[in-house]
């Protein structure tokens, strides 16, 4: 087969589109590079679909951690202390274990037993809870100055929310998030290993590339494969961001403007 | 376990659950525990000592040290570490196994790579086919030891290497003008101030250390997942006396809670030392603590 065959046939095998049986034998480089590509598709899935819905979650757990009513700030912070203090890992185990056992309850919960659903749900509380707690500490360092200011203009509430605290929240809070969007993107990798199965061979990334490990015994090739493909994601990832960063910060001096430093973090 | 277990069938309620407990099967996963915690209590010190060394290399005039340092603390940005995982699992087996076979086989004549086979000589084996299962456990805990180290003691380097930059340039240029060499102004000024401003960094990586402990499973040692998983699936009546259907949802519970227990008290215990480090400190914590005793 060359090396156009091999993508016309396995470029959208994670999705189940193509190729049925994955490649046997020997193992060509082509091979390599789009099946774990092919994979990739479903780590911008989970990652992207999680960021955009947990941003809302987020921001609500910080205003809820935030407020002096104890009604609204310890459910956040529970929920906030739970998912960033326990490991994604057994976060997926647990949430595949409840899902199996509420599915018998109602049809309802079918849908969430595969990992399209059932491990977005887990992800997206996941990074709610980290963004969180990010927007939270963002929320804190708001200066003073600023809320006087609205006050003196006489805005309050939502109002004042909108216009003033949500605006400098978000641009305190971005380089911060901005890590954190790159280590949800490096968390999907770990939905295939963890109780969701993987259906028809189906998997992310990692998952093709520990199929080609296990195979050849040769771990030397898809890894680095694996590591090139999502150094080129972070990168990706930097200049959405960095795009937005710069707009957040577009009426300030040019020095008083916050640069995102990638920090390391990991795992969750 | 207690005497009142010989016939699990007439067993009720808190004397059922006290019986099933502290089955054998259960006290491997209490063993298991200790799995963990001995992994951690061995991966901290040695990532650190890593860490230290690599900080070390990337502040060296020598420029190929320079670029170790620089490298090993640079590979874990960018990619998924549950792959460095995967990888240097295989690949430290793979090396190890290499090595001895150059050693013990000499006039080996054939490929160590035939095609898809990864082949070495039978004496250079890792650990020897004819060794006993207790060998062949502690020789994959101690590779989950070393890819543990390799990985946190890249996250470690990063930290100390920023600590070591943090530490006031006058204090070392105080130590120049008393004449000291360089190596005497680094472990006598450098290395006793760092720690202060290393600490927020090494805690959040021990948060992170305690979390990434499940990923032991995935590197084929028993650990507490590997047990709550055996333990939790279905059991019928014909294989054990405790039968039950699947109850993998507590089982995965009781570690959840585990996991926030551990975290909690080391946030707790760390926020205690940071206390106790910053007395006397020439930092904003510090002199918030001088004025809150004054």
């Amino acid at each position: 087969m060359s090396c156009v065959e091999t993508i016309q046939a396995y470029a959208f095998r994670s999705l189940g589109f193509g190729e049925r049986l994955l490649p046997r034998g020997e193992y060509t480089l082509c091979e390599h590079f789009t099946l774990i590509g092919s994979g990739l598709i479903w780590n911008v899935y989970f990652g992207a679909l999680a960021l955009m819905t947990g941003f809302f979650l987020a921001v609500a757990l910080a205003v809820g951690k935030f407020s002096p009513n104890p009604l609204f700030r310890k459910p956040a912070e529970w929920f906030i202390f739970v998912f960033r203090g326990s490991p994604l890992f057994i976060q997926f185990f647990f949430a595949y274990a409840c899902f199996l056992s509420l599915k018998g309850v109602s049809g309802f919960f079918d849908p969430f037993t595969s990992a399209w659903l059932g491990a977005l749900v887990v992800l997206f509380c996941n990074t709610a809870a980290y963004s969180g707690e990010i927007f939270y500490g963002a929320l804190l360092s708001i200066p003073k100055g600023d809320i006087e200011a609205a006050d003196a203009y006489g805005m309050t509430g939502w109002n004042r929310f909108r216009r003033i605290t949500f605006p400098t929240m978000l641009r305190l809070a971005w380089p911060a998030y901005t890590n954190e969007a790159i280590f949800l993107f490096h968390a999907t990798t770990l939905v295939f290993f963890s109780g969701f199965p993987a259906w028809r061979q189906q998997g992310d990334a990692l998952y093709y590339a520990s199929y080609f490990a296990d195979k050849t015994f040769n771990p030397f090739v898809p890894y680095p494969i694996l590591a090139f493909y999502f150094i080129l994601l972070t990168l990706v990832i930097i200049s959405l961001f960095g795009f937005v960063n710069r707009r957040l910060n577009r009426h300030l001096p040019q020095e008083r403007r916050a640069k995102p430093r990638l920090r390391i973090s990991l795992i969750r | 376990m207690f005497s009142y277990c010989t016939d699990p069938s007439t067993l009720e309620g808190l004397s059922w659950l006290s019986c099933y407990l502290t089955t054998g099967k259960h006290v491997n996963l209490y063993i298991s525990v200790f799995v963990v915690l001995t992994l951690l209590a061995i991966t901290a010190p040695v990532a650190l000592l890593f860490g230290f060394g690599a900080a070390s290399a990337a502040r060296s005039k020598f420029l190929p040290l320079r670029w170790f340092g620089k490298g090993y603390t640079s590979i874990v940005r960018g990619v998924p570490d549950i792959a460095f995982f995967l990888f240097f699992v295989i690949a430290l087996d793979q090396a190890f196994e290499w090595m001895r076979h150059k050693v013990k086989c000499p006039d080996w004549d054939q490929p160590i790579r035939q095609g898809i086979d990864f082949v070495v000589c039978d004496a250079a084996k890792l650990p020897l086919s004819t060794s006993p299962q207790w060998v062949h456990e502690t020789y994959g805990f101690f590779l989950a030891v070393l890819t543990f180290s390799i990985v946190f003691g890249a996250f470690a380097a990063n930290v100390l290497y920023g600590a070591m930059r943090a530490v006031p340039r006058a204090q070392i240029e105080t130590a120049e003008a008393y004449g000291m060499t360089h190596r005497q102004a680094f472990w006598r000024i450098l290395v006793p101030q760092m720690w202060v401003y290393a600490l927020p960094g090494l805690s959040n990586l021990w948060m992170v250390l305690i979390k990434s402990t499940p990923l032991l499973f995935l590197l084929g040692v028993e650990d507490i997942v590997y047990w709550a998983r055996e333990l939790g699936g279905t059991k019928t009546a014909r294989f054990t006396d405790y039968p039950h259907p699947n109850w993998h949802v507590w089982y995965f519970a009781a570690l959840l809670v585990f996991y926030l227990c551990f975290t909690k008290v080391s946030e707790v215990v760390l926020d205690r030392i940071m206390t106790r480090l910053t007395k006397g400190q020439a930092t904003a914590a510090g002199e918030a603590q001088r004025k809150a005793a004054a």
